[in-house]
């Protein structure tokens, strides 16, 4: 079987990629706690105003005049191109929002008469606590749902390694999100989810292969024929996160900065999610004492896989 | 030998078929357009059709000839700027008519002709207006509590049973003491035939013994129910006199209710009507007492209600009330005597009140009184509750000259006002009070460069996939570019079936099935690759290679179709697209990547003997 050049000691390898692991998870666990997340305007509620001017305008004054005008801490700045702008506003006192919005345009159009309104939006305080619970939720059962998949398909020890895979890539990606101060709205927690099916389509695949070889290779220890069956699957691996990453690069770049918050998610929640299904998932698969009678596939099985 | 059966090839050529029958609407694009409607919903006739003609050609507006239908004229135009001004001139000339500018699918006639359509855009990419409401279900509670409250006083009286008054107490329940301890009997059985489905207790108010009741739990929900339903309806109504194209009102959650205006640029008009609550209430002037006095004192007599004019001058009502907003059938905008006017008509029970009313107090003088509500958020024990401040003013008042019931006109408003007044008198009020908790506007151009930079990205996405598989696969992996390409045709024929609105995140689904959709002939040619290198023949390769990787496949697929199930049953608005995308792409993926390509594989290689296979890296793995 392994006539293949290829044969990197990933298994080796296991113990350094799980203390990294265990360091990154650490450092977005703590500035998860410390900073927490950027929540955008679907989450944290409040106003977002995106201007466009006929030139590069200066966000200082822009802040300084709404200031003046009373708005507290509006939060400005460039949106894709220099004289393109995004006012976000917390939710104000009054529940006038029509006025917030004809009095933010009154006075930037008071000041630079190209100001014009492109993109209004509110999102009401009790919306955003429901968003948050509701995303919440939704991951879990996903993570639920998918366990019990797994768990039907592969037996237990493989369902624990693909959902610690995944809270992994979950939390790195949160992680990365709190870090770097990235906006973190709706479109996110759907990335998230579409990671977690991403990096989930990753770790069956090696866990496919080796069910396989468990029953194909006779000979070899567990950890060698999980060594083997990650070598065999590396080219499609890494072949099908190259196609995917190339269309999230296009996304990321080219579909507008509406999307680039959503694409950015998805590109580090691939790379990620590549990277755990061959460490996080298989590795945890061998710490738990995988053995051929823990793959034994169900009787139907056995009849699909008859040529 | 590597065959399928003639009517397997076929099936697949018919439904790749079928799909580019099904996307082909749309490749035609859209054109800038007006819809044109009359305020009272009848077709248009004629002459206005070459009145629009006529205007749009003396202000040498471009445009295309309109086409009518039972309800609406589109007039399309060649570019947005036309459109901007044909409405602004259209507003003028045609007086009692509804204008709004929307989009119109540049569909040829023989397509549309067999029911095909090209898929709807979502506001992201249209532009438009996107409302999120929340219904006070709370005061759609108390209401129904108010008129328990109301039916069992009377019922109570009419028996001559003495007590200690009703009371709501704690918002959900109804408690009174029976004075005369041997009524009890009686009074229980006045509340069991009130409504049998109430729950009622036993218990002791002020010392005597009383009653608690409650609403059973199915009251409780069938009056939530109802409170969305008609506020539903109201707000849909309100939209239909606005006059929007395509526009959506439904219910979300359990207290939701979304309104999406395509098109619309002025949110703030379409706000003040749907969200306001004016209506009318016709009361006789309290002619016994001085409205003066009663203001100085700040005290009302008994009967009377104190409330004010405009310029601030105070009014003495009666408390009975003759009609109110609710019973009236029909109202228009008009000038009577060169004044603004909101002509009324009244339903018959409303009629014969006026009639009655107007007969027994002639010379006397009759009150208008325009009421509004807003509602307002505000904070108690904490918590934020949802309120309505209720602002009545008097806007007329007037001697009864002579006996009228159902037909007349009032007066004593602005232009503005007397328009807004009539579309909602004739749209019907809103059951409960409803509070805007988000909004969404998007100008037209942004919805435009959503468009282009969506489209840019799945074009230069699938054009690098193609590349890199044509160029690693050889062969195979332009057979995969097929597979892709009809994928992508698949999707959007589903979404013009299904007339799913496509919004910026459902293109990012679309993108991200193009990454992925590669994955199960990535899987399927590395296995046959494989197969080669341990010595197989080429075509016990191909079919090992389809037969061993359909497993792998079919468990990724369906891992991730958990996820995008999930994400479209708990997501609502942008991420029930992009869920909504992403699974149907995986769908037609798997239809495409694994029959699809097999079926090419086939014709390619399958009737013949074959040395070597076009797939690239059979030499080893060096290339991984």
């Amino acid at each position: 079987m392994l006539s293949t050049n290829l044969n990197i000691n990933f298994m080796g390898a296991r113990r350094i990629a799980l203390i990294l692991s265990a360091v990154a998870i650490v450092f977005s666990l703590g500035s998860l706690v410390t900073r927490g997340l950027n929540f955008g305007l679907d989450f944290s509620g409040g106003y977002l105003l995106e201007m466009s001017y006929s030139s590069e305008v200066d966000l200082a004054d822009i802040r300084s005049a709404l200031a003046e005008e009373g708005f507290e801490n509006p939060l400005v700045q460039n949106f894709g191109t220099v004289s393109d702008v995004l006012v976000r506003l917390m939710p104000q006192d009054v529940a006038g929002d029509t006025e917030t919005r004809d009095r933010v345009v009154a006075t930037l159009s008071a000041q630079d008469p190209s100001a014009e309104l492109q993109r209004f939006e509110f999102v009401g305080p009790q919306v955003g606590d429901e968003l948050t619970e509701d995303g919440a939720l939704a991951m879990l059962i996903a993570l639920v749902l998918i366990f019990i998949y797994v768990m039907l398909r592969f037996r237990w020890k493989f369902a624990v390694g693909t959902i610690s895979a995944l809270v992994h890539d979950v939390i790195l990606v949160f992680g990365f999100f709190s870090i770097f101060g990235v906006a973190f709205d709706l479109t996110i927690v759907a990335a998230l989810l579409a990671t977690i099916g991403y990096s989930l389509n990753d770790t069956i695949v090696v866990f496919d292969r080796i069910r396989e070889n468990f029953r194909v290779m006779r000979r070899g220890t567990a950890k060698e024929i999980i060594n083997a069956s990650i070598n065999q699957m590396l080219g499609r691996t890494m072949i099908t996160s190259l196609t995917t990453l190339l269309v999230l690069l296009c996304l990321f770049f080219l579909g507008g900065e509406a999307i680039s918050g959503f694409a950015l998610a998805l590109v580090v929640g691939v790379i990620i999610g590549t990277y755990s299904s061959i460490y996080i998932a298989s590795a945890s698969a061998l710490a738990l004492n995988v053995s051929s009678t823990d793959l034994i596939p169900p009787k139907r099985e056995e009849i699909d896989d008859m040529p | 030998m590597n065959r399928f059966p003639l009517w397997g090839n076929l099936l697949v050529a018919l439904i790749v078929l079928g799909g580019l029958i099904f996307a082909l609407p749309n490749v035609f694009g859209d054109d800038p357009a007006l819809q044109i409607t009359r305020e009272d919903g009848n077709p248009i006739t004629d002459i206005t059709l070459s009145g629009i003609n006529a205007s749009l050609d003396t202000e040498e507006i471009e445009f295309f000839q309109p086409v009518a239908d039972e309800q609406a004229v589109i007039v399309r135009f060649p570019d947005v700027a036309s459109q901007l001004r044909a409405s602004e001139v259209l507003g003028e000339t045609l007086p009692f008519h509804i204008i709004a500018l929307t989009l119109a699918p540049r569909t040829p006639a023989w397509l549309s002709a067999i029911g095909l359509e090209p898929m709807s855009l979502g506001l992201d990419l249209r532009g438009g207006v996107h409302f999120l409401y929340q219904v006070d279900l709370d005061s759609a509670l108390d209401q129904l509590m108010q008129t328990y409250v109301q039916d069992l006083r009377t019922r109570l009286r009419e028996a001559t049973i003495r007590n200690t008054g009703i009371e709501i107490v704690g918002g959900d329940t109804i408690q009174f003491g029976v004075l005369d301890p041997l009524r009890v009997n009686d009074a229980e059985q006045i509340i069991r035939v009130l409504d049998p489905l109430l729950l009622v207790d036993r218990t002791t108010v002020d010392g005597q013994p009383g009653f608690q009741i409650e609403l059973a739990p199915v009251q409780v929900t069938e009056r939530q129910n109802f409170a969305i339903q008609q506020n539903t309806i109201t707000l849909r109504n309100r939209v239909n006199e606005l006059g929007v194209a395509e526009p959506v009102v439904q219910r979300q959650g359990l207290n939701r209710i979304v309104v999406q205006l395509p098109g619309v640029q002025d949110p703030a008009q379409a706000e003040r009507i749907l969200g306001a609550t004016a209506t009318l209430e016709f009361r006789l002037v309290d002619w016994e007492n001085d409205p003066y006095d009663a203001d100085q004192n700040n005290r009302p007599p008994i009967g009377s209600l104190l409330r004010y004019h405009r310029d601030g001058r105070p009014e003495l009502l009666r408390r009975d009330l003759i009609v109110s907003g609710d019973q009236l059938t029909d109202a228009s905008f008009g000038y009577s005597q060169g004044q603004p006017a909101v002509f009324v008509r009244l339903n018959s029970q409303g009629a014969n009140r006026m009639l009655e009313t107007t007969q027994a107090n002639l010379r006397r003088s009759m009150s208008v009184l325009f009421i509004e509500e807003k509602p307002e958020l505000i904070e108690r024990d904490g918590e934020e509750i949802l309120r309505n401040t209720r602002e009545e003013t008097v806007i007329s008042t007037a001697t009864i000259q002579g006996v009228f019931s159902n037909n007349f006109q009032i007066t004593g408003i602005t232009p503005f006002e007397g328009q807004d007044l009539a579309l909602m008198l004739r749209a019907g009020a809103l059951a409960t009070p409803i509070l805007k908790v988000e909004e969404r506007t998007i100008g037209p151009s942004l919805g435009q460069d959503n468009i282009e930079s969506g489209r840019t990205a799945v074009l230069t996405g699938f054009f690098l996939v193609v590349l890199f598989m044509a160029f690693y696969y050889r062969v195979f992996g332009i057979t995969a570019d097929l597979a892709l390409f009809a994928n992508l045709v698949l999707i959007v024929a589903l979404l013009s079936m299904l007339q799913a609105s496509l919004t910026l995140p459902g293109i990012a689904g679309i993108v991200l099935t193009v990454g992925m959709a590669v994955d199960a002939n990535v899987l399927i040619f590395e296995r046959i690759r494989e197969e080669l290198r341990n010595g197989n023949s080429p075509q016990s390769s191909i079919r090992a290679g389809y037969e061993k990787a359909f497993s792998t496949i079919a468990d990724a697929n369906i891992t991730t179709l958990i996820a995008a199930c999930v994400l479209f049953v708990f997501g609502t608005g942008p991420i029930r697209g992009f869920a909504t995308t992403l699974g149907l792409g995986i769908m037609t993926s798997m239809f495409t990547a694994i029959i699809g390509t097999r079926v090419v594989i086939n014709l390619i290689y399958g009737n013949r003997q074959v040395e070597r296979l076009a797939i690239g890296g059979t030499l080893g793995r060096s290339r991984a």
